[in-house]
């Protein structure tokens, strides 16, 4: 990380000690990790390498049995939290329509009516979804429906956007949407973190990887350098397709 | 047979030409049944949706108790508010005995755990579903409450049905603690139950076609609402 420098607004998130322990074993165990590079950051891995259960915690949905997380030095407290949104693989949306499922965070923000209608078009516009707007959120394609499950968590107005393998259920085009608006968001100086085991939209999104196996942080790098040249032989073979069991 | 179709024409003519007696009655019934399920669910509802998101000790037993309540033989309800109600029971200050209100009071006791355990399946299903998500938004659990009541809103209207329907089709226990005192108790089932030992066929008969009619097209109703809830995703646990 040392050719990069964060702005100085741009959330870091820390994890120090932290441990997740079922039946007596270490599901996982990350001692040290700061998200401190540029984004997009992907956490890469192959399945039950703990992606997910981190993704969790550093969102604070899952409470450690030790350890903490932090965003730029402060615990994640309500208020820390509500900084941040998260996208889910399935995406869960509430029984509503398009719109009522956007309406339904920007009421929680408080806004009134007109700037909640201003908000909702701009972000319906951005996701492609105006004309579905009045049609329920549940007869939705699988690549709309995540694209609403994005724009309501990015009608939150977070800091940082957790993403938990979006796409897997996706077709490739409705996968490049996906990305784009991850790239988008990014760009908009969101810190995005995204969990995939994909290697090739790894490659595509990511500018910082933290790569995982058996519950632990195998490597950490900007992307460039851990593509090109992968310091761990895990990371190696999971990088050229090899199984990592 | 000849007499059987005499007392039902007999019966049309009641339900055609708007007989007052016998529209008192339905409209009693309607009136004691709707407000008993009201107020079931103004109790049964916000109960069954605290079962369903709450963590507390005993949640599971009240559960068990509530599931089992559904089954309360009317009876034995009808009995027991009696002896609550009657002049030395606990509450006959009150002087309830042989009103409509102790009738909505014995059916509100039979509908609550029926709207309270089928609105604590909805939620919980729901509550499952949305949890991380809910979290996520930063939502609490007390205020998911609201969240999922409204999106499981066309399967509590399920719930609700179910309780009329076992208010409005109910006879031991509003019998019991109305009296079935003309015009002022007497509803569409006490009513059919008496003029049928009385041989009073006609008045019985088309009382029990407004009470089918009644049960047929509000079942209706809510299917046709929940089917096109259904097509349109909204609503549904």
């Amino acid at each position: 990380m040392r050719d990069y420098q964060a702005p100085s607004d741009h959330p870091i998130i820390s994890v120090r000690g932290l441990c997740i322990a079922r039946d007596g074993r270490a599901i996982l165990d990350v001692d040290h990790l700061d998200l401190d590079g540029p984004g997009p950051t992907i956490i890469l891995g192959p399945n039950g390498a703990g992606k997910s259960l981190l993704l969790r915690c550093l969102h604070g949905l899952i409470t450690p049995d030790g350890g903490a997380v932090s965003q730029n030095g402060q615990a994640l407290t309500d208020q820390v939290r509500a900084g941040q949104a998260m996208v889910f693989q399935r995406p869960v949306l509430l029984r509503r329509s398009v719109a009522g499922n956007l309406d339904f965070v920007l009421r929680r923000r408080g806004l009134s009516r007109v700037a909640r209608k201003a908000e909702r078009e701009a972000l319906l516009a951005q996701g492609r979804l105006a004309d579905k707007a009045r049609q329920s959120a549940r007869s939705l394609s699988g690549g709309e429906a995540q694209r609403l499950a994005i724009l309501r968590a990015l009608a939150c107005k977070p800091a940082v956007l957790f993403l938990d393998e979006p796409t897997s259920a996706l077709d490739p085009e409705a996968t490049q949407e996906v990305e784009q608006m991850v790239l988008r968001a990014s760009g908009q100086g969101l810190r995005v973190v995204m969990v995939t085991h994909d290697i090739g939209q790894a490659r595509r999104l990511a500018r910082e990887v933290v790569m995982m196996h058996g519950g632990r942080v195998i490597e950490k790098g900007l992307a460039a350098q851990l593509f090109s040249g992968p310091q761990n032989d895990l990371t190696r073979r999971f990088l050229s397709g090899g199984l990592m069991v | 047979m000849q007499d059987f179709t005499q007392e039902f024409i007999i019966a049309l003519k009641l339900v055609g030409t708007g007989d007052p007696e016998l529209w008192a009655i339905v409209l009693l019934s309607l009136k004691v049944s709707v407000l008993a399920v009201i107020i079931s669910a103004l109790i049964g509802m916000p109960l069954g949706a605290g079962l369903a998101v709450g963590r507390f000790p005993g949640r599971r037993v009240l559960i068990v108790l509530i599931n089992a309540l559904m089954g309360l033989p009317p009876v034995v309800v009808g009995l027991l508010v009696y002896l609550m109600l009657s002049r030395s029971g606990p509450l006959g200050v009150l002087q309830l005995l042989y009103t409509p209100t102790a009738m909505i009071i014995a059916q509100v006791v039979l509908v609550t755990p029926i709207i309270a355990a089928l609105t604590r399946q909805v939620v919980e299903m729901l509550a499952t579903e949305y949890d991380e998500q809910l979290r996520s938004l930063g939502v609490s659990r007390l205020s998911s409450v609201p969240v999922l009541l409204w999106d499981g809103r066309l399967a509590l209207m399920t719930a609700l049905l179910a309780g009329f329907g076992r208010a409005i089709a109910e006879v031991g226990a509003v019998i019991i603690v109305g009296g079935n005192i003309n015009h002022v108790t007497r509803v569409m089932t006490t009513t059919i139950a008496l003029e049928t030992s009385k041989g009073n066929l006609a008045l019985a008969l088309a009382l029990g076609a407004i009470l089918i009619s009644l049960a047929v097209s509000v079942t209706g109703a809510v299917s046709v609402l929940s089917l096109r809830g259904e097509r349109q995703g909204v609503g549904h646990a």
